[in-house]
């Protein structure tokens, strides 16, 4: 019978429209009267006799709580972590950078550690405007020192804005992604429940023990 | 009585709603009638064959996601299998049934995506669009906890994937995998049935499947002409051979046909999903030996796979360096848009729209 | 007092209030304003009273339903549609709306400057005319015109002069598509549109709108529901919603006849179309529907705009769930498909109509059944008018499936 068809769509479309819409909203959510009353971390009579004004505003749904959209422990932000205590200022992330965007400048220390030169870093500007998040600087850093952030709130009005600075990297709070740091899954840590991972807990390798480390570069030479 | 009219000359695209990006079709009409058509790409060349040769074999990862930028995962399979090929890498099981869960998952992505935009051109108002949009959110929040990104996966390296998945992972695609079905139901009520879309789509933008065959077209738009070619049974990559499957075909070789094909093929990947989550064994997914900077012996491969618009293969030329002597890519999307100029001639403007629609090239690809 | 003012016609009372003159017109004088002698004031002042409050309820309304039909759809598509912009995003056509005057606007080098500007002018129009014949509940209309029902369908063809300018004025091949196509669709439906209000007439026995919702002891809905489902398509088909939206077509033409326009003339296409669709669910209303007559418990006026939302409400969930026809295909329906099944319902209305020349509400009750079954079996032999006989109109026979793709190891021919 022609016609059918048409009328299953329309049964289809109403489905949806009685099961409810599936949007999440970023950067805030719009709450009802019971979201705005828990917000509050009031009951709903409580909330309505003590705030009133509150609960009109969400009674006619212009209350909003802040939310963030979920993301993955592995999501790549648009940002990067740096461990300065790690880095020896090798550039492999700089070679193998497949756009060319990390500028690093490095001088001699003068220090000498167990395992070779450790350089000072000067210069270590990551210019995210070009960046597109492909990790890789990440995948061949051999000493786990630079990881890809969480983070992705980076709007900036001019371009030469989007240069991450070294002052930055060392200043800024690491939650680094476990991208590509299977050390930091196993250990079951979440960069978006905000605790700061701090460099000896970001290797990838263990910690060696002292002994370790002089069995390594004493007695075998 | 006939009226002697001048052609009326317009350019569709390269900003138009319905160009999928930025193709041009240069379009003479007489009335409502396509007289003649002849498509303009290059809008969206970026020349990544040619950056391909002064990057390392992995960093090229990185390029072909942005080719087909709907259906990463395929593309960095196809080029990561072309460059085992090459270096003669044995890959890791594990990571083989990853890059297959990974691709088939993409798959249904592309596909909803194909459909939906189909729709969209139909003149849906999006409503289609909007529930498929709904469905691949899910899929790429699976590719979210896979590798951290969404779009530019780059998650395939040659011997395997770079990472294995968390845990979390696999009741999430539990989830999707028993969700899944009745959402292609869903869909298939509300378009396939329906009388509008059947008498716009049956019958129009017929191929002869022989013309096809000669002008090397493949994919969901071959397979809708009655023609059983479907890499993924003819020449068995990954472990394509230790899944069993089945390849819709229709003869009809219209615009429904190709459509009807699509929301088939969504099924058949998901058994294919299904199969390989049962016989994915713990283990490593990428062999350590395997260096970051390849260095493949002098040589050459071609590796074809099905991608979700059909044979994406790359080309691959070792000079014994580090990087690509030649990289050439066979797009899909490039070749089935070759015959679009005879599919059109003689169609009225909706129908060109949509007949455009319905060869779901990828403009990221085409030109690339 | 309020209600009182209501239950009259609209103009008479105001008028009637402020003039001192009794001229025997009206009726008991509740209060004087203006002395003697300035009844021509009195006119003026309550014409412009009027004019001020239809034109801005409409376009009010317009507004109110632009956030209703977004919100809707956002409903239907499982999202949540605008919701930022005040309560439940009702601000939002409002932000439009300031944003939209303050576009700039863009006269192409090209166009036809006088065409051009005229043409949302000559677009609005008609729909603000409509206005003056509907009845919005019992005594509140601006005028009772004998000929209502010819009045609504001469006048809102007018907007295809508007169309045809906006595409001819804006020298763009893809506004006149646009503009052809809409031609082509607005005459061939205001054929069946006119036809299937035939029936309506006859059982009414008048061309006024008022006479109609007066006569409708049932409503029409169900006396005349072939002629409703013509009806209603026309309609559909005149305000160009989907599936009918050939004329702008946003996939294959962009905005079809207003592509080239901006800023504030846009504004008055937009204002007009969806105008238009209020418009054309109130004629249903009054027509179909009853009007504003049903339970006393709320005022007419109120009944009648509680009649319009079903309406409106499912013109926007045809156009959440239906694609768009093929321009030739929707011709093909108004002249092989709706034009017969109008002309099915004359024949059948008239021969009722014969029978009982002046009906009970009893004999209304019968011919609704008749003209049921009537329908259902006109609407199956028509349907298989449009079936694989005409080629280019629909490429399935009435009961076969549509094809479905069959497994690679089966030979061809062999699909279920």
């Amino acid at each position: 019978m022609i016609g059918l068809g048409l009328f299953k769509g329309l049964l289809v479309t109403l489905i949806a429209a009685i099961r409810g819409p599936v949007t999440v909203q970023y950067p805030d959510r719009k709450v009802g009267l019971p979201g705005a009353a828990k917000d509050a971390g009031l009951s709903l009579p409580r909330f309505l006799v003590k705030r009133p004004r509150d609960a009109a505003r969400a009674a006619v749904g212009m209350a909003t709580v802040e939310d963030l959209v979920e993301q993955g422990p592995r999501f790549r932000g648009q940002d990067f972590n740096w461990y300065e205590d790690r880095c020896t200022g090798c550039a492999s992330c700089a070679k193998f950078c497949p756009l060319g965007i990390i500028k690093i400048v490095t001088s001699s220390s003068g220090k000498q550690t167990a395992e070779g030169e450790v350089y000072d870093v000067d210069v270590f500007d990551i210019d995210i405007g070009r960046c597109m998040f492909c990790g890789i600087c990440v995948e061949v850093c051999p000493y786990d020192a630079l990881d890809m952030g969480s983070d992705f709130e980076r709007a900036q009005y001019e371009r030469q804005a989007l240069v991450i600075p070294v002052d930055e990297l060392r200043r800024k709070k690491n939650t680094p992604s476990t991208w590509f740091r299977p050390q930091l899954e196993s250990a079951g840590y979440d960069p978006h429940a905000g605790e700061e991972l701090t460099w000896d807990a970001a290797g990838r390798h263990e910690q060696p023990s002292e002994e370790q480390l002089t069995e390594r570069w004493v007695d075998e030479r | 009585m006939t009226l002697q009219s001048e052609p009326v000359i317009v350019n569709v695209g390269p900003q138009h709603p319905s160009t999928h990006g930025v193709l041009r079709m240069r379009v003479a009409f007489d009335g409502e009638t396509v007289t003649d058509a002849e498509m303009i790409i290059g809008y969206l060349h970026r020349g990544s064959e040619k950056l391909a040769e002064e990057r390392t074999f992995t960093q090229v990862i990185t390029l072909t996601d942005r080719m087909d930028y709907v259906a990463a995962m395929t593309n960095n399979q196809a080029y990561v299998l072309s460059v085992e090929k090459l270096a003669g890498i044995e890959p890791m099981p594990r990571g083989v049934y990853l890059r297959m869960i990974s691709a088939e998952l993409q798959r249904i992505a592309s596909h909803l995506m194909a459909v939906g935009f189909l729709l969209q051109d139909l003149g849906a108002l999006a409503t289609p669009l909007m529930y498929m949009f709904r469905e691949r959110e899910d899929i790429l929040d699976l590719f979210e906890l896979m590798c951290g990104a969404r779009i530019t996966v780059s998650y395939h390296r040659p011997s395997g994937v770079f990472q294995d998945v968390p845990d979390e992972f696999w009741g999430r695609l539990r989830q999707f995998l028993d969700g899944m079905p009745a959402h292609i139901d869903e869909y298939e009520r509300l378009i396939s049935g329906n009388e509008i879309v059947l008498s716009r789509m049956r019958g129009v933008g017929v191929l002869d499947p022989d013309v096809m065959v000669n002008a090397s077209i493949t994919g969901p738009m071959l397979r809708a002409g009655g023609v059983d070619w479907d890499l993924r049974h003819r020449a068995p990559y990954e472990f394509y051979d230790r899944v069993s499957f089945d390849r819709p075909i229709m003869d009809e070789s219209d615009n429904y046909a190709r459509y009807l094909v699509r929301v088939y093929e969504m099924r058949e990947a998901l058994k294919i999903v299904e199969q390989c989550v049962e016989q994915i064994e713990p283990g490593p997914v990428r062999d350590p030996d395997v260096p970051f900077v390849l260095r493949p012996p002098v040589g050459e491969s071609y590796v074809g796979i099905e991608g979700p618009k059909g044979e994406l293969g790359f080309y691959l030329v070792s000079d014994g360096g580090i990087s690509p002597y030649r990289c050439k890519v066979r797009p899909p999307s490039l070749l089935n848009l070759t015959l679009l100029r005879e599919m059109v001639i003689g169609l009225p403007m909706a129908d060109m729209i949509v007949t455009f629609g319905t060869v779901d090239v990828n403009m990221g690809e085409v030109d690339r | 007092m309020a209600l009182d003012f209501l239950d009259n016609a609209f103009f008479r009372n105001i008028y009637c209030n402020l003039s001192a003159s009794d001229d025997g017109r009206c009726g008991e004088r509740v209060f004087s304003v203006l002395p003697g002698g300035f009844e021509w004031l009195a006119f003026l002042i309550t014409g412009i009273v009027i004019a001020l409050i239809l034109v801005n309820g409409l376009l009010g309304s317009v507004i109110v339903f632009i956030w209703a039909e977004r919100r809707l759809l956002g409903r239907f598509q499982s999202r949540l549609g605008p919701n930022r912009w005040g309560p439940f995003g009702t601000l939002t056509p409002v932000a439009d709306a300031i944003k939209t005057m303050f576009k700039e606007d863009i006269v192409p080098d090209a166009a036809d400057r006088w065409v051009f500007n005229a043409a949302p002018v000559v677009m609005m129009v008609p729909s603000l005319m409509v206005l003056a014949v509907i009845p919005w509940g019992s005594g509140t209309f601006l005028a009772d015109l004998n000929i209502g029902v010819l009045f609504i369908i001469a006048i809102t063809s007018l907007s295809t002069f508007a169309i045809v300018m906006a595409g001819w004025g804006s020298q763009n091949r893809y506004a006149m598509f646009g503009a052809m196509r809409a031609v082509a669709l607005l005459i061939s439906y205001e054929i069946p549109m006119a036809l299937s209000l035939l029936g309506v007439l006859m059982i009414a026995g008048s061309l006024s709108l008022v006479s109609i919702v007066s006569a409708q002891d049932l409503p029409f809905i169900l006396v005349q529901p072939l002629g409703f489902l013509v009806f209603f398509i026309a309609t559909t088909a005149e305000i160009n919603r989907t599936p009918f939206d050939v004329a702008e077509a946003e996939s294959e033409l962009g905005a079809g006849y207003h592509t080239d326009y901006s800023g504030m003339k846009f504004g008055l296409f937009l204002n007009a179309e969806f105008a238009a669709t209020i418009l054309s669910a109130a004629v249903i209303v009054a027509v179909f529907l009853g009007g504003g007559r049903a339970w006393d418990f709320l005022p007419s006026q109120i009944w009648f705009l509680l009649k319009m939302l079903p309406v409106l409400i499912f013109m926007v969930w045809m156009r959440a769930s239906w694609p768009r026809l093929r321009i030739d295909q929707v011709l093909s329906l108004a002249w092989k498909g709706l034009i017969i099944l109008a002309f099915i319902n004359i024949v059948g209305s008239a021969i009722l109509t014969f029978i009982w020349p002046d009906p009970s509400t009893t004999e209304l009750w019968k011919m609704a059944g008749i003209n049921l079954i009537v329908m259902i079996a006109s609407v199956y032999a028509v349907g298989g008018l449009l079936g694989p006989g005409s080629a280019p109109v629909a490429g399935f026979a009435r009961g076969e499936a549509p094809p479905t793709p069959r497994p690679a190891g089966e030979p061809a021919g062999g699909s279920g």
